[in-house]
């Protein structure tokens, strides 16, 4: 074992230094001949028999140099590189076919290396600097009455926290934000409420101070510290090294900065990169809905939990079940029907893993599908390749060389293409790996972190892309060559008929494997595009043109809630004393935001819910006249007024599909809802809207007054001038209350819908470019094989012609062939599509995976291509002249 | 069966190139035939040119090193010398062949 380790040690060594070795044979086989007719000399010999008399001793010089040679040779590689630097060579001999090659296989294995790139970053590997992600899991509530998953409270998390054996530590997690006010403009900062644990939990270390302690949880508003991001410190503080001490103002209370997160820490909500975190016990002045750590029923926490070493998730799951279980029992007015499930992350129902996970899976489907195209096109550009090279295969083979060492050769050259088509893909991934921000709908002003990952596992998928393309590409043309059968191609080539022959049987399954993939992006794109276009047209059950939206965040100034209501008041007088503002309402939350609505078990006076159901409906907080303001219609009784204030009775306005679902016909104007121990008089009935996206079914809604509960910050404007000039004047007119305010983002509410549709058009987008893509490659490769096919058959066409066949049955006869083909394809790729669109129909918004107008614009696509592709071929063939075809 | 031939020649020929280098120190190509040839008293006549191949296949197992130096007749010549794997193995060889040649020689007495 260790003498051929050494022997090849030797072996590889003498490859890089070939050249030297040799003049030292030389030398040393000099050097004895002149030592042995020395010696001959000194025993007499004359000059000439002494000289003679060495070399006969010796043996051939020749052949001992070629025997150290071969002995010095390290076969496998020595014949590698050979077929390299020949498979370079003749690569560079056709730079065009080369650089085609190339570019496609760039296209695929670029696009591939892209999506894996993505797929790391965002699913498997979210929170690159927490360690041992593997065994961290995402924590949600389950409630039987309804489907989908809510978040967890306070009291249950440290229940299941004390419940459970099987884990290492829970981790209490909320999205939060807060307003950095710098000049004119207000800037929004994410941050998160997290547990005291969060960063020894994550195995995060601040590279300054120190993460939170463990008391920091506990007492109402006790602790006002917070651990900053890398990148707030060095923005905004200039990475001062004195920064753990200083005091920042957060939510209008300052607050101790007490940490710098290290770099390459963004938090754990994929997609957004937090700047600040605070400890549990600052969670009232972060959320205006209220004190929620010692309230059951106040589900907020997004949370996490890592499992012990060795633990299955299944395990876990049956642990945390039966907590559950027993918090179900113990608590039935609070946990009646309620559950706890656990995530790997990237299902995560809560951050944007989950609506990711369709959008990249469709984009691996489809880069899959890409990559079988390009090589399917290869593959037809090798086959072409081949066939001009058979004289040249044929001549090797005949001279001696193994098919076997041929076929290598050949498998070679497709390696060298896809090897540098892998290097450009991963230049491609590179490029691309910021991309992904664009699948995501934008937010004002906040910053966005969704990298992907170039690792192993990346370069892995593309190596694994290179190698599997090239056996796909290389192997037909590959096994096509070795099967030459030396005495016919020898002899004159015969000349083929329009698609016969095994070749071009070969050559037309690619294309019809071309076809057919394609045809399935053709469909996939048009069933999003037109589910996209569903989705546009659904109306939001408000009116958005005329309709701004933006923010006035009172509480981060500092604002309590009576200086916060009179600056409400006078702003919405100043703004509407303006000309051209119909309109001005404040609201908790604005539809569309990112924000949730807060959501309240409620009670209604003779309904009775089912035994282990708990109904909890969403609600908001809004102004007076916000209905009107946002073109709301009301169905009956009337909307809040600035009479509606804490002074008076509580009330309340519900939307028409919780008048159905809890009044069940009778009118609610005047009866009682009872929603968090409060007991409010219906006062009015809105028309139901949409009011987190476009797609989602009609569900029950309330509306409370703002005077009778916590302020909010959005703010809603229907006015007839444009977003600009009505930023200007919002500006001045906060200006003039108060110089240090400064308003949010104000965009077109239209704008703040369609950002909720981002990530269907980002798909439409994607399946559009790839499938038209995909289509081009199809007709070239269909055009490539027709024109060959007309080119081979020149003969047959002249003997036709002169047999009195016209122009328009040769065309007939390509075109029809041509045809004949795509219709195959198309056949196939049909077949596939009904089969995949299951796979988008979560994308997919009243849109049947069937539909017939995306299968039917596929295939008009697919004949108006395929019928272009075959046109320049076929036109060409009634340009033959049957004289000199028949002479040649 | 010239093939089986060859390689026993082969292996003898490794074997007495790793016996010459042993007794007699380093030496270089001509040097080791010419003791050869001496040793056997020319009864064994060997093409001197299948010694490089042996010296080469030799060097690359490790069991003989190789050091340009200078002859007594003032020419640069190539000196080989037995390096401590060359000497185990020396031994090991010298062993399996006495053996082997004893159970031959038995064989070829008792039939």
């Amino acid at each position: 074992m260790r003498e051929s380790c050494c022997v090849f040690i030797h072996r590889l060594v003498g490859l890089f230094r070939r050249r030297h070795l040799e003049d030292d044979l030389d030398a040393e086989l000099r050097s004895h001949l002149e030592m042995a007719r020395e010696a001959n000399l000194r025993r007499g010999m004359a000059a000439e028999d002494a000289r003679r008399e060495a070399l006969r001793a010796f043996g051939g010089v020749e052949q001992v140099k070629e025997t150290c040679r071969d002995q010095r040779r390290l076969p496998p590689i020595d014949t590698v590189l050979q077929d390299l630097r020949f498979g370079f060579r003749i690569l560079r001999r056709s730079p065009g076919f080369s650089l085609l090659a190339v570019l496609c296989l760039t296209l695929g294995i670029g696009s591939t290396a892209a999506v894996s790139s993505w797929i790391e970053g965002i699913l498997l590997r979210p929170f690159p600097a927490v360690a041992h992600q593997d065994r961290l899991m995402a924590v949600a509530g389950t409630n039987r009455a309804e489907p989908g998953f809510s978040d967890v409270s306070w009291p249950d998390f440290a229940d299941l926290q004390k419940g459970c054996r099987l884990f290492d530590s829970f981790i209490v997690d909320r999205i939060t934000g807060t307003t950095l006010s710098t000049g004119e403009r207000a800037e929004r900062a994410a941050g998160s409420i997290v547990s005291a644990n969060y960063f020894e939990a994550l195995g995060v270390h601040p590279i300054l101070g120190r993460g939170f302690e463990p008391a920091e949880d506990l007492g109402r508003n006790a602790h006002p510290v917070t651990v900053i991001s890398y990148q707030m410190w060095k923005e905004r503080f200039h990475s001062d090294p004195g920064i753990v001490g200083r005091t920042q103002m957060l939510n209008g209370m300052p607050h101790t900065i007490i940490g710098v997160a290290p770099p390459g820490f963004y938090g754990t909500f994929v997609g957004w990169a937090m700047q600040f975190w605070v400890p549990a016990s600052m969670q009232e002045t972060f959320d205006p809905t209220g004190y929620k750590l010692e309230d059951r029923g106040a589900r907020w926490i997004e949370g996490f939990a890592r499992l012990k070493a060795g633990v299955t998730p299944e395990q876990a799951q049956a642990e945390i079940s039966a907590a559950a279980k027993r918090l179900e029992a113990d608590y039935p007015a609070t946990n009646r029907g309620r559950g706890i499930k656990l995530f790997p992350l990237w299902q995560a129902p809560f951050n944007n893993a989950g609506t990711l996970l369709p959008t990249l899976r469709i984009a691996l489907l489809v880069v899959v599908f890409v990559l079988l195209i390009v090589c399917a096109n290869v593959s037809n550009l090798l086959l072409v390749r081949a066939l001009g090279r058979r004289h040249e295969m044929t001549v090797r083979l005949a001279v001696g060389a193994g098919r076997g060492r041929l076929l290598r050769q050949l498998l070679t050259e497709g390696l060298i293409l896809s090897a540098m088509a892998a290097a450009g893909g991963l230049v491609v991934a590179y490029w691309c790996r910021d991309l992904l921000v664009l699948l995501l709908p934008m937010r004002g002003g906040l910053t966005m972190h969704l990298p992907g990952e170039i690792d192993w596992r990346v370069l892995a998928a593309s190596t694994g892309a290179c190698l599997i393309s090239t056996l796909l590409f290389g192997l037909v043309p590959a096994i096509q060559t070795s099967k030459i059968d030396l005495a016919s191609a020898l002899k004159a080539e015969s000349r083929g008929v329009v698609g016969g022959g095994r070749r071009a049987l070969v050559r037309s399954s690619l294309v019809l494997l071309q076809v057919s993939l394609s045809f399935v992006l053709l469909v996939g794109a048009g069933l999003l595009l037109q589910s996209l276009r569903g989705v546009q047209n659904t109306s939001p059950g408000f009116s958005t043109p005329g309709l701004l939206t933006s923010s006035v965040d009172l509480v981060a100034a500092g604002y309590d809630e009576q200086r916060a209501r009179n600056l409400q008041d006078e702003l919405v007088d100043r703004l509407q004393a303006l000309g051209g503002v119909e309109s001005v309402a404040f609201a908790r939350i604005m539809p569309f935001s990112y924000r949730s609505y807060s959501s309240a078990p409620i009670a209604v006076d003779g309904y009775e819910p089912p035994p282990d159901e708990q109904p909890s409906v969403d609600y908001d907080e809004v102004g007076p006249a916000y209905l009107a303001t946002m073109g709301i219609p009301l169905v009956s009784g009337r909307e809040f007024t600035r009479a509606d204030d804490a002074a008076a009775p509580l009330v309340a306005v519900v939307n028409e599909a919780m008048a159905a679902q809890y009044w069940r016909g009778k009118d609610p104007l005047g009866s009682r809802l009872q929603a968090k121990g409060r007991r409010m008089q219906v006062v009015g009935v809105a028309k139901a809207s949409k009011y987190r996206n476009l797609t989602e079914p009609p569900k029950p809604f309330f509306y409370v007054p703002m005077r009778q509960s916590a302020a909010g910050q959005g703010l809603a404007i229907r006015a007839s001038q444009g977003p600009e000039a009505m930023a200007k004047a919002l500006v001045r007119e906060l200006h003039a209350l108060d110089a240090n305010l400064a308003p949010g983002e104000l965009i077109t509410m239209q704008e703040q819908v369609d950002r909720t549709t981002a990530v269907q058009r980002v798909a439409v987008k994607m399946l559009g470019l790839f499938g038209g893509l995909a289509l081009l490659l199809a007709a070239i490769g269909l055009y490539g094989v027709m024109s060959y096919a007309v080119s081979q058959s020149t003969r047959e066409l002249g003997l036709r012609m002169a047999l009195g066949a016209g122009a328009s049955d040769l065309l007939r006869l390509v075109m029809s062939h041509g045809l004949a083909l795509t219709a195959g394809g198309v056949v196939v790729g049909g077949a596939a599509a009904l089969g995949l669109t299951r796979l988008i129909g979560d994308l997919l918004y009243k849109v049947s995976p069937r539909d017939p107008l995306a299968f039917g614009t596929a295939l008009v696509a697919m004949t108006i291509a395929a019928a272009a592709a075959c046109l320049l071929p076929a036109w060409r063939a009634t340009r033959t002249d049957p004289v000199r075809a028949l002479r040649d | 069966m010239p093939s089986s031939r060859a390689e026993v020649l082969q292996g003898t020929l490794d074997l007495l190139v790793l016996k010459t280098l042993d007794s007699m120190g380093p030496m270089h190509g001509f040097g080791i035939a010419a003791r050869i040839q001496q040793v056997s008293e020319d009864l064994l006549r060997l093409n001197q040119g299948t010694l490089y191949p042996a010296l080469l296949r030799l060097e690359q197992r490790g069991w003989i090193a190789s050091r340009w130096g200078v002859s007594k007749n003032n020419r640069r010549a190539k000196y080989y010398s037995l390096t401590r794997t060359g000497r185990r193995q020396l031994e090991e060889e010298a062993e399996s062949w006495d053996r082997m040649s004893a159970v031959i020689n038995r064989v070829l007495g008792t039939s």
